[in-house]
């Protein structure tokens, strides 16, 4: 277990490397940051003192060391906007955009696993042709679509639910406010999370319901039917157990995904998270905010990858991480 | 009374514009304790027959007449709780190939305690205690530790012998083994095979033994029905049937083993190939591949014949058993050759490399 975790250390190390240098290189070649720090009126010699002041002027080589010096000591540089560490910022913001997130992963999971089940076992049924024609609709409708059809009926015609904004939240601890506490908070989250997974759900059921078909065939399966056993256990321990093993590894992946959808879903909902900030960092040119978005948001996919392979490795009997990488 | 009777058992599949015949009207009866065995060629419908007798074919498969009576009840008009209440526990099958039929995610207590809990109210604890029991009647040493395994932990014998330890857990009165040992290294075969025969007789459990393996069949069986596209076309005891061969086809099967044949000469192989359910000739569907052919046996289908305790549909049967009538045909002198002589021999043959 613990060779294992060292070595996923040194991926997930490598894998930030990566991350850092083409964000680095992206704030190299982004605008000239001296345009967005002082005004017009600044004479050109002024310019070049304060680019050599602030080691513009070095190889990019030795930028990047400098950058990378400074980021493993926690400062991504200063936002140019809020005059605040970029870091400082993002983690304001990403509360609102994990509870979205969250929010849209609980409905994937709760609304997946059992359409794509029944799907599965009646695939001739009405239901079932019902949901997979609406899963195609899901797929191919874009997320912002979605999202405005939605403000339009639920907000503007029914007026049931609000079209923007987190609501009355609640502050659990530092920097973290949260939806789930008021009933307020709950009316807000719901719309932007069905928005978030309107276009995971439809896969994860397709994926689920092509997984689980082909499980069905299997001879464990029919196995387990000349056992006498009832056909609902066949179905959920029998069959199910074996489905979720690919799923688990596609929905890893897709929840980091999920990540970067919620900029469209956000800036639809006016949602105050990092995805709505980072549109507006780029629409400001605030570089320092964009790399360390992109850096924060290359953390999180490590994260969560790392977490998914080992949830599979303790599903997967086959797979033994007390052993691996030993 | 017999345990099972089946009678003019006919299963079709649905195709997209018209049924194929997969059995064709077979009929046969075990009795309690008795050992069967079904031979044929790939696609003679011996796996279809196992599976039907438990009404286990999927679709497009669908059982279209006859009768499966086992104990008195017809299985081929049960509903599916009905049937779940003999699967497993009256009547028990023994996949093909271990190494996919357990299911790899759950350990093998779990697949053994679900079964014994499918059919009886005991706690998890009881049907753990009864499971051990039985993994050591198949000789499987440290049997608590297994428990705790999962499939891909033991070896594929291992895993025979568990389920076979699964198919004896609620005392069924049939088993039913399709190819038990095809998947499984020669050497653990026989361990197998015995093993089989062991706990049949000790335990007076019916088998249906079906195997393409005739010194299995000779080994293990009491009776033998012989399939061909779909129908049986010879049975009777194993001993008469292998020792005296009457149906061509038979004749061409026991003179296909290896060690009928030469070292250093070719095998001799039946010409041709099993047909296709869609395509089965008319007449007697094995007159294509038959050296003793007639123009009737290209248009009628052979009934059975009862010759003492054996059961032939052949229409030239008669003149097989009467040797003149062959000698008098010119053309058959090379199949004659080939043909029922050596059958004394083959019997020898089997002896010697089933005897355990």
């Amino acid at each position: 277990m613990f060779a294992y975790l060292v070595k996923r250390a040194f991926q997930a190390i490598a894998v930030m490397f990566v991350i850092s240098v083409v964000s680095f290189a992206i704030q190299d070649n982004l605008g000239d940051p001296l345009r967005e720090l002082v005004g017009q009126s600044v004479s050109e010699e002024v310019r070049e003192q304060l680019r050599e002041e602030l080691g513009l002027n070095d190889s990019f080589f030795t930028q990047y060391l400098r950058f990378a010096w400074k980021a493993l000591h926690g400062d991504l540089g200063t936002s140019y906007f809020f005059k605040e560490p970029a870091l400082t910022v993002i983690f304001k913001k990403l509360p609102a955009t994990l509870e979205l997130v969250f929010g849209a992963t609980f409905i994937i999971i709760g609304l997946s696993v059992p359409l794509g089940v029944y799907t599965a076992i009646k695939p001739n049924g009405l239901f079932a042709r019902v949901v997979m024609g609406l899963s195609i609709v899901g797929i191919s409708v874009p997320v912002f679509l979605t999202a405005i059809a939605m403000i339009y009926l639920f907000s503007v015609e029914l007026q049931w639910l609000p079209s923007f904004g987190r609501g009355e939240v609640v502050a659990v601890f530092g920097h973290w406010e949260t939806n789930f506490l008021t009933v307020d908070g709950w009316k807000h989250i719901l719309l932007p999370s069905i928005a978030l997974a309107s276009i995971m759900l439809p896969l994860f059921v397709r994926l689920i319901r092509a997984e689980m078909m082909e499980t069905l065939q299997s001879e464990y399966v029919k196995y387990a039917t000349a056992k006498g056993v009832r056909p609902m256990r066949i179905y959920f321990i029998h069959a199910l157990k074996n489905t979720l093993l690919p799923v688990i590894t596609v929905g890893g992946v897709q929840i980091g995904t999920m990540v970067a959808y919620t900029i469209l879903t956000e800036t639809v909902f006016q949602w105050p998270g990092m995805g709505f900030m980072f549109l507006e960092a780029v629409n400001r040119v605030d570089t320092p905010l964009i790399v360390a978005y992109l850096i924060v948001v290359g953390f999180i996919f490590v994260v969560t990858n790392t977490i998914v392979d080992l949830i599979y490795g303790l599903v997967n009997p086959t797979i033994n991480i007390a052993r691996m990488g030993a | 009374m017999a345990l099972l009777s089946v009678k003019d058992l006919t299963v079709k599949f649905a195709m997209r514009d018209q049924s194929v015949t997969a059995l064709n009207g077979i009929s046969f009866d075990l009795a309690k304790g008795e050992r069967i065995g079904i031979v044929g060629e790939s696609g003679a419908g011996k796996s279809i027959t196992g599976f039907s007798l438990m009404k286990l074919i999927s679709k497009p498969g669908y059982i279209d007449g006859g009768q499966i009576l086992f104990d008195g009840q017809d299985i081929a008009q049960m509903d599916e709780p009905a049937l779940r209440e003999i699967r497993g526990n009256q009547m028990a099958m023994i996949f093909q190939d271990p190494m996919v039929t357990l299911n790899p995610v759950l350990t093998i207590g779990e697949q053994m305690v679900e079964t014994l809990r499918a059919h009886r109210k005991v706690s998890r604890e009881e049907a753990e205690q009864i499971a051990i029991v039985k993994l050591r009647e198949v000789y499987i040493p440290s049997p608590e530790e297994r428990l705790r395994q999962y499939p891909h932990e033991l070896s594929g014998g291992m895993r025979q012998r568990i389920i076979i330890a699964i198919a004896l857990l609620l005392e069924p009165k049939l088993i039913i083994a399709d190819e038990p040992t095809t998947a499984l290294d020669v050497t653990i075969q026989a361990d197998i095979m015995d093993l089989m025969l062991e706990l049949c007789t000790t335990n007076k459990v019916s088998l249906i033994l079906i195997t393409h393996d005739l010194g299995v069949v000779n080994q293990m069986t009491e009776r033998t029905l012989v399939m061909y596209a779909g129908r049986i076309i010879e049975s009777g005891r194993t001993r008469e049937i292998i020792n005296d061969p009457q149906h061509p086809y038979t004749q061409g099967l026991i003179n296909a083993l290896p060690q009928q044949t030469v070292p250093g000469q070719p095998l001799k192989q039946i010409p041709g190939s099993m047909p296709s359910l869609n395509n089965i000739p008319m007449g007697c569907a094995f007159h294509p591949r038959c050296a003793y052919a007639t123009a009737r046996c290209k248009t009628e289908i052979p009934s059975t014949l009862r010759f003492g305790a054996v059961e032939v549909a052949c229409h030239e049967v008669e003149r097989l058993k009467a040797g003149e009538a062959r000698a008098n045909e010119v053309g058959l002198a090379k199949a004659k050759a080939d043909g029922p002589a050596t059958s004394a021999e083959s019997a020898n043959a089997l002896a010697d490399t089933t005897g355990s």
